[in-house]
């Protein structure tokens, strides 16, 4: 598909959505949105860029190859649980720390934030990784 | 945590191995002897403490709620198998460095053989029966890799899987009988079940328990009819098998019938089995290993018939029996891994292990003769030698037996005649006599081929000589734990002139008579065992041929590789499950209320059937893609009028990506065309309604129904104290379920990496 619209909207909006995919990450806890939702929002953002551009740009966007991004992700997401190992706890307790933010006001780190943020990448990398493998076809 | 660090750091040490053996090379099975030797050590500076009855505890939280804890427990029997299992593997590990060198996977083996060596060390330490039967386990796994070690030969491989067939099913068996016992002792920790054993012998569930465990320790422990595996076995590497035959994995049955025998032994059912199963085993064992010629042969079906012999005397369980048992097991871990140690160099030296074709060793090879002959002493039984005072109460144990005395007492001389002549085979011949063309020229090998079996055998010597060297200190010890209360323990050589002798003079006779006329005997044999047809090794191959042929056929069934017939069979079979359940609880009666339906819901029912009939009777698959998606962005639409924003975001942006991966696949399909036939089309028709019919009645009845109180209400509690988050749909999937998430992110990331090897993946096609 060679539109110039489509492709510098592709530009542009591929760093919004993003942006928009990591908010919905963070606020998951609270308000509708989470790991999973904010990855296929990420995840469409690339697969938007590759349309627009062809999938060896989209690759290039996103640095890690996405089967790299799965391996990380569930790296992350596992790696969320060894505070509770070693603290001996049952496996995958949670574990919060609230951290004072300038400007922002009292930020309660966790546990579960860490773990989604694994989910999010692997979400990424699964779709990135079919659609991407899809359209090399 | 001097236990689990023991067991810890072999475990490290096998992970490092590999590495190790790329710095260390030749000298690597030096330097790995290190740990097992100062495990020894550090087993034998216990000695003191256990002796006084001391017993050692440890324990670490696992699974606490289901009574699951890595704990452990040392008392003078799992000493003195902890002891045996370091300090022999020790031998083994300098042994095999030489043996095995040059070999291609050596760092791999000292992987495999590390790693069964802690676990081991595991069975006979744990205290947990949950723990005990990971350990158990675990030799199993482990001794698959180091039966199967040349994984390039198929004989290797089938044995290798006959031995983990075997000795896993058997394993099964044990850890529903360890279940049942939990049940019925009220607890899973030996240390505790040891005390509560006339309340489990009086549990209902004794009887399951005692063959489900028996089932486990008989399958290990090759007792006939199971013992065809460890035959087969020997196509592991020499140290491997003489490890396995000697300290570890077989013991490991004999281990846990010990440990156990308070627990469930002293019943008439006990002692039947065990000495059934012993009694017979041992006979079968040494009639079998007459009649081999290889080296390896001969000792392993004299192992079964030692194994046999240990059963029988655990089965009789009295403190003379128990005594016997023992001295016995120290005795033939002397001895047999001597012999094991000297095949191994015999067949490293010439390339062969055929007794009848080897002769006349000891000119060329004298300290290997030595040893080998001094170990072949004790196996016969001959003083002054540490075989000699175990075999002497193993008769005594015989004689005084309560029931059938005489009978096992003839069997017990049988069984002595035929190791007579099994260590004769096995140990004397081929040193002696005329020398052979051999494949090799014979050299006396380095000193790591002749250490071991040097040691081990002077180590039988010793023992016989000076029994007080080992006596009080450890199998005195071990024969308390055994029976329960200190029991002492005083072996002599000499106990004067009484039955026993005789007996042994007699065996000694009869044994020099068979081992004269062995030749002629094999011959007879052989021919006997031909009329012999149903042998459990013909049995264990029908089965599993049998299991195959099973196998294949279902598959060809099951899993015809047609999506279609997949789907057809699956929404058929679901469905009609469902509605059988729907139907015969009454689920169909009563009224529906369908009163409180809003004007927009019914618009978004409609669209999504307009929707739905659109994608089946259009002729345009992106007219079909487009239709499909109305069906779901109309879901999400209801999805969001009733509350479930997170599932609307998941199901609008799942829709959009179907649309795009469908865009990007759509290239690639063949033209459009109506493939099946009319009747096919009805057929899929009439299965989708029933399917559709099926689910809008469970749907609409579940939401009527409230079968048990909702959890809903206790997530939304403690969703904001317990887990810091507002979002309940969140926090359930990262918090409160989060293990779930982990095994679905886990999936997921196999489907993608599945898709990626399958888009990636070129076949070449077939024939070029």
């Amino acid at each position: 598909m060679d539109s110039i619209i489509l492709r510098t909207a592709a530009r542009y909006l591929m760093p919004i959505f993003l942006l928009f995919s990591v908010i919905i990450l963070l606020r998951g806890h609270n308000a509708p949105g989470g790991g999973f939702i904010g990855g296929l929002l990420a995840a469409g953002a690339f697969v938007f860029y590759a349309i627009a551009h062809g999938v060896a740009e989209a690759s290039r966007k996103l640095l890690i190859a996405p089967y790299t991004l799965i391996a990380i992700g569930l790296l992350v997401a596992f790696g969320s649980s060894i505070r509770s190992f070693f603290n001996d706890q049952p496996f995958m307790s949670s574990e919060w720390s609230v951290l004072n933010m300038p400007w922002l006001g009292k930020l309660p780190i966790g546990t579960p934030l860490v773990f989604d943020a694994g989910v999010y990448l692997v979400v990424i990398g699964v779709t990135t990784t079919i659609v991407f493998s899809l359209a090399e076809e | 945590m001097g236990i689990i660090t023991s067991i810890l750091s072999v475990f490290v040490l096998a992970l490092f191995a590999p590495v190790l053996y790329r710095i260390g090379r030749g000298a690597t099975g030096w330097i790995a002897a290190m740990l097992p030797l100062g495990l020894a050590a550090y087993f034998s500076s216990l000695i003191p403490q256990v002796r006084s009855g001391e017993i050692m505890t440890e324990s670490f939280r696992w699974i606490p709620s289901l009574g699951i804890n890595l704990s452990f427990y040392l008392d003078g029997l799992s000493l003195l198998f902890a002891l045996l299992i370091s300090s022999i593997g020790a031998l083994i590990l300098i042994y095999a460095g030489r043996y095995l060198s040059g070999h291609p996977c050596l760092g791999r083996f000292y992987l495999y053989i590390l790693m069964f060596m802690a676990s081991m060390l595991g069975v006979v330490l744990a205290d947990n029966l949950i723990t005990l039967f990971v350990f158990w386990e675990l030799t199993s796994l482990s001794s698959y890799f180091l039966i199967g070690f040349e994984h390039d030969r198929h004989e290797s491989r089938a044995a290798a899987l006959q031995a983990l067939l075997v000795t896993g099913i058997g394993g099964l068996a044990l850890l529903a009988g360890f279940i049942l016992l939990g049940q019925a002792g009220d607890c899973l920790e030996l240390s505790n079940l040891l005390n509560s054993g006339d309340a489990i012998r009086n549990h209902q569930l004794y009887v399951p328990i005692l063959l489900l465990v028996l089932a486990g320790a008989f399958t290990k422990s090759a007792q006939v009819p199971f013992h065809f595996w460890l035959p087969s076995a020997m196509e592991a590497p020499t140290p491997v098998s003489a490890y396995l035959h000697s300290a570890t994995m077989v013991k490991a049955g004999i281990y846990l019938l010990a440990r156990l025998s308070p627990v469930l032994g002293g019943t008439d059912l006990w002692l039947y089995s065990l000495t059934t199963a012993g009694a017979t085993t041992m006979v079968v064992g040494a009639y079998m290993a007459i009649q081999q010629s290889d080296l390896k042969l001969i000792l392993a079906y004299s192992t079964v018939s030692v194994l046999g012999i240990l059963t029988m005397l655990l089965g009789l369980g009295t403190e003379l029996a128990i005594k016997a048992a023992m001295v016995f097991l120290v005795g033939h871990v002397l001895y047999k891994a001597a012999l094991f140690l000297v095949a191994g160099a015999v067949d490293h030296e010439t390339g062969m292990r055929d007794v009848n074709r080897l002769g006349g060793l000891w000119r060329v090879m004298p300290i290997t003769a030595i040893a080998a002959g001094l170990a072949a002493l004790s196996m016969s039984g001959f003083p002054p030698f540490f075989g000699f005072i175990g075999k002497e109460l193993f008769y005594e144990a015989g004689l005084t037996a309560q029931s059938a005395a005489h009978l096992l007492t003839g069997v017990s001389m049988l069984t002595g005649m035929l190791l007579f002549a099994a260590a004769g085979m096995a140990g004397i011949l081929p040193f002696i006599g005329r020398k052979n063309t051999l494949p090799k020229k014979p050299d006396e090998p380095t000193a790591s081929l002749w250490l071991g079996p040097v040691l081990l055998a002077g180590s039988g010597l010793a023992c016989g000589v000076a029994p007080g060297l080992v006596d009080t200190s450890l199998i005195a010890p071990a024969v308390s734990a055994i029976i329960g209360h200190p029991v002492p323990v005083k072996l002599a050589l000499w106990h004067g002139l009484n039955p026993v002798l005789a007996i042994g003079a007699i065996t000694v006779a009869g044994g020099l008579g068979l081992f004269a006329v062995r030749s002629k005997l094999i011959k007879v044999l052989s021919q006997l065992s031909n009329v012999v047809v149903l042998s459990p090794t013909h049995l264990y191959k029908q089965s599993l041929d049998g299991l195959m042929a099973i196998a294949s056929l279902q598959t060809r069934i099951i899993q015809s590789g047609y999506q279609r017939y997949y789907l057809l069979i699956i929404f058929t079979v679901t469905t009609a499950l469902v509605l059988y359940a729907l139907i015969s609880l009454g689920g169909l009666h009563g009224p529906v209320n369908l009163s409180n339906i809003q004007f927009y819901e019914a618009g978004l029912a409609a669209l999504i059937l307009m929707g739905a009939l659109l994608s089946i009777l259009t002729n345009s698959r992106l007219t079909a893609v487009a239709a499909l998606g109305v069906v779901g962005y109309s879901v999400a639409l209801i999805y969001i009028i009733h509350g479930a924003p997170d599932l609307a975001n998941t199901q609008i942006l799942i829709e959009t990506l179907t649309v795009i991966l469908f865009v990007l696949v759509v290239y690639h399909l063949p033209n459009f065309s109506k493939l099946s036939s009319v009747t096919v089309r009805i057929r899929d028709a009439l299965i989708s309604l029933f399917a559709g019919g099926t689910m809008t009645a469970l749907v609409l009845k579940a939401t009527n129904v409230q079968f048990h109180p909702t959890i809903s209400s206790y997530f939304a509690e403690n969703s904001v104290p317990l887990a810091h988050g507002r979002n309940i749909v969140n926090v359930i999937l990262v918090d409160f379920r989060a293990l779930d998430t982990l095994g679905e992110i886990t999936v997921l990331a196999v489907a993608g990496i599945g898709v990626y090897a399958l888009l990636k993946l070129k076949l070449k096609p077939k024939g070029v």
